[in-house]
C-alpha cells in the first residue's frame, strides 16, 4: 500500500521506510512553535522538570502575537517570561513587538517553513502550512516544552481524507469559502484524528494566500493536518524565503485514503458560518441582511495581503455603515508595509476603518475588538464558538474578506456582488 | 461522584475563556473552568465529579488551560464517544484520564453515581446497574501515563536533559 504526503513526511522523520495509518511513530522535529500564552505554560513546565538545554536554538520560534502589544499585567507578565526564556537560551527565532505577526503569518514570510518538514506549535492553527507541502500540527504546552527539549514528538500516524479540487474560483470567493464549504460538509469532527490531503488541478488555480487560509482551518474539521502538493506557486513563494535545502513529497498513486470528496470551485459561493459552530454554513445570499455591529478582518487565517486586497477592493471609495466598527489588522509588520505600498491602508482608513498592528487580538475576544452582550460581529478569523469573542450571548459569523468588508458597508451581512 | 453530562462538541474556549488565559495557576483556571456553558459548575463541583461529553470534546484551541483546570476542579476522568486530537494528546501528557466509549456516554445520565476502575477501563453506572469497557489506551500511551507524563517519561530514556 502506498503512502499519503502526510504518511511519506512522518515516515522519513522517524527513520522508516513505511508507515501505516494507527502506527505510532516518534518524529524528529525541524521547528517546535510558541506564543505568549502557550508557550509559558510549557516553559514552567520545562522548568519543573529541571530541564536545562533545548535541543537546537535555531529550530525554536516563539512568536508573542496573541495578548500583544500587552493588554494587562498579567499578559506583560507572562510575555517577560517568555522572553527572558529566549535570552537565557539564545533563541534565533524570537519575534517580540516591533517585529513579531500573527504566528501562522510570520513564520511562513520568514522562510521557517519549508515542504517535506515536520514541526509541532502550541497553538492549533498550526497546521497552517501544510500549505507549503509539510507536515505541520497543533499540540498543547507539554509537547512543546518536550519538542524544546529533544526535538521529538509522538504521533499516531493519520488515516487521510482526500480532497480534489477541480475548476477555478469565482469573483469575491476566495480559499475561505472552500474550507467552510468543505467543513459544512463533513462537520467539526469529520477529519477526527486524520488529514486532509488536497490534490486536484484546481490546487494550481489557488494563490498561496487562498492555501494557507485553507490548511488553517483544517483543525476546524477535526484534523490533524490539511496539506498541499508543491507547484510551481510554492517554489515562487518559497524563493528568496527559505535558504536551506528541501524535499517536497508526492502522494503514491496507491495511496489509500478512507473517504474522498470532490469540489468544484466553479459552482462555490461566498459562504459564511453561522454562530456558533464553524460547520454552520450558508451561502451568504441565504442570510444577507442580518444585522451585523462589528467587523474583524485579519488573523492567522485571512491576514494576508491578498485578504486585505480583496477587502480593499470592496471598501475603495465607500465607507463604513453608521453603527459599525471594522477593525483591519493585518497580519504581520511586511503584510502592513505592502499594503501601504499599495495604498489599502488609506483605503481602510478613509473608509472609516481601525487599522491595528499585527495582533491575535480579537480573535480569541483578548483585546484591540472584544463585543458586548447580544452583539454580533462578521469575521474573518476561524472560530465562531459560544463567548469566542465576549460574552456568552455575543455571536460570531465568519466569512471571507470580501464579504465582511461588503458586510461593513452595509451594516448587515451582505455579498459583495451586489454591492 | 456525580456526574455533569454536556453534548457534542464542546470547545476549549467554553472549558475555559480565553479571558482567563493569563491566570496564574491551574487553581484559579479551575475557578472558571466550564463557565460559559455551566455557569454552576465551578461553584458545585466536587473532587471526584466525573464529566460526560457527547463527540469531538475538546475541540477548538490548543490551550493546555483546558485539561489543566477539569483536572484542577478535582474531576476524576472525561467520559465521551471521542475527543478532538490536542485536548487527547493533553489529557495524557498531563495526567487527566479520558475514556472513549459512545455507549457509555449515551447511557450514562446528569446525577447518575459512576465509578470507574482505571487499570481494566470498566465504566460502571450505579444507578442504572450498567457497566461498559472503555477502548484502552495503546502501550505507548500507557508508558506515558505509568512514567508520570511526557516529560517524565522522556527524561526517564534520558533524551530530555
Amino acid at each position: 500500500m502506498g503512502m499519503t504526503m502526510t504518511q511519506k513526511i512522518l515516515a522519513r522523520h522517524a527513520g522508516l521506510d513505511h508507515v501505516v495509518p494507527g502506527q505510532l511513530v516518534e518524529a524528529r522535529l525541524d521547528l517546535v512553535l510558541g506564543n505568549d500564552i502557550t508557550a509559558p505554560v510549557a516553559i514552567t513546565e520545562f522548568r519543573k522538570a529541571g530541564l536545562t538545554q533545548v535541543f537546537d536554538k535555531d529550530k525554536i520560534a516563539l512568536v508573542l502575537d496573541h495578548s500583544t502589544p500587552c493588554k494587562d499585567i498579567k499578559s506583560a507578565q507572562l510575555c517577560a517570561q517568555a522572553r527572558e526564556f529566549a535570552k537565557e537560551f539564545n533563541i534565533t527565532h524570537f519575534y517580540d513587538v516591533g517585529c513579531m505577526g500573527v504566528e501562522h503569518a510570520l513564520l511562513p514570510e520568514k522562510g521557517l517553513t519549508a515542504p517535506g518538514e515536520c514541526m509541532i506549535g502550541a497553538d492549533s492553527h498550526t497546521c497552517t502550512y501544510g500549505a507549503v507541502g509539510m507536515f505541520s500540527t497543533g499540540v498543547g504546552s507539554t509537547d512543546m516544552a518536550a519538542g524544546m527539549a529533544t526535538g521529538l514528538a509522538w504521533f499516531k500516524v493519520p488515516a487521510a481524507i482526500k480532497v480534489t479540487l477541480t475548476g477555478k474560483l469565482q469573483p469575491y470567493v476566495s480559499g475561505k469559502d472552500v474550507i467552510l464549504h468543505l467543513i459544512g460538509l463533513i462537520g467539526v469532527d469529520g477529519a477526527l484524528y486524520k488529514s486532509l490531503e488536497f490534490a486536484g488541478e484546481g490546487v494550481g488555480e489557488l494563490s498561496m494566500d487562498d492555501r494557507f487560509t485553507i490548511a488553517n482551518m483544517a483543525i476546524e474539521a477535526g484534523a490533524k493536518n490539511g496539506i498541499f502538493p508543491v507547484d510551481d506557486k510554492t517554489r515562487a513563494y518559497l524563493d528568496g524565503r527559505v535558504t536551506r535545502s528541501w524535499e517536497a513529497v508526492e502522494a503514491d498513486a496507491d495511496a489509500e485514503y478512507e473517504q474522498e470528496i470532490v469540489i468544484d470551485l466553479n459552482t462555490l459561493q461566498p459562504t459564511v458560518a453561522l454562530p456558533h459552530l464553524p460547520s454552520n454554513t450558508r451561502t451568504v445570499d441565504q442570510v444577507a441582511g442580518t444585522p451585523i455591529q462589528q467587523v474583524v478582518i485579519g488573523s492567522c487565517t485571512n491576514g494576508r495581503l491578498d485578504d486585505l486586497r480583496q477587502a480593499a477592493a470592496v471598501l475603495k471609495g465607500r465607507k463604513v455603515a453608521d453603527g459599525v466598527r471594522c477593525i483591519v489588522i493585518p497580519a504581520t509588520q511586511q503584510i502592513t508595509l505592502d499594503a501601504m505600498a499599495e495604498g489599502l491602508i488609506q483605503i481602510f482608513i478613509e473608509a472609516g476603518c481601525a487599522v491595528s498592528t499585527p495582533t491575535c487580538g480579537p480573535c480569541l475576544g483578548g483585546h484591540m475588538g472584544v463585543l458586548s452582550d447580544h452583539e454580533r460581529a462578521i469575521s474573518t478569523t476561524n472560530r465562531n464558538f459560544v463567548g469566542r469573542m465576549g460574552p456568552v450571548s455575543s455571536e460570531i459569523i465568519l466569512a471571507n474578506p470580501a464579504v465582511a468588508a461588503a458586510s461593513a458597508v452595509a451594516g448587515c451581512v451582505a455579498d459583495p456582488r451586489n454591492l | 461522584m456525580k456526574v455533569y453530562k454536556y453534548g457534542d462538541n464542546v470547545d476549549t474556549d467554553v472549558i475555559i475563556p480565553a479571558r482567563y488565559l493569563n491566570a496564574p495557576d491551574a487553581k484559579s483556571l479551575a475557578s472558571h473552568c466550564m463557565e460559559d456553558i455551566d455557569a454552576s459548575f465551578a461553584s458545585t463541583v466536587e473532587a471526584g465529579d466525573i464529566i460526560v461529553a457527547g463527540s469531538n470534546f475538546g475541540c477548538g484551541s490548543s490551550r493546555e488551560h483546558a485539561p489543566l483546570s477539569i483536572k484542577a476542579s478535582g474531576i476524576q476522568c472525561v467520559i465521551a464517544p471521542s475527543f478532538a486530537r490536542i485536548f487527547y494528546r493533553n489529557a495524557i501528557n498531563i495526567g487527566l484520564p479520558i475514556l472513549e466509549s459512545p455507549e457509555a456516554a449515551a447511557a450514562i445520565q446528569a446525577g447518575d453515581t459512576v465509578s470507574v476502575d482505571f487499570t481494566t477501563g470498566t465504566i460502571t453506572d450505579e444507578t442504572q446497574g450498567k457497566t461498559w469497557q472503555a477502548a484502552p489506551f495503546p502501550p505507548f500511551v500507557n508508558g506515558i501515563i505509568e512514567a508520570g507524563g511526557l516529560l517524565n517519561s522522556l527524561k526517564a530514556r534520558g533524551v530530555a536533559r
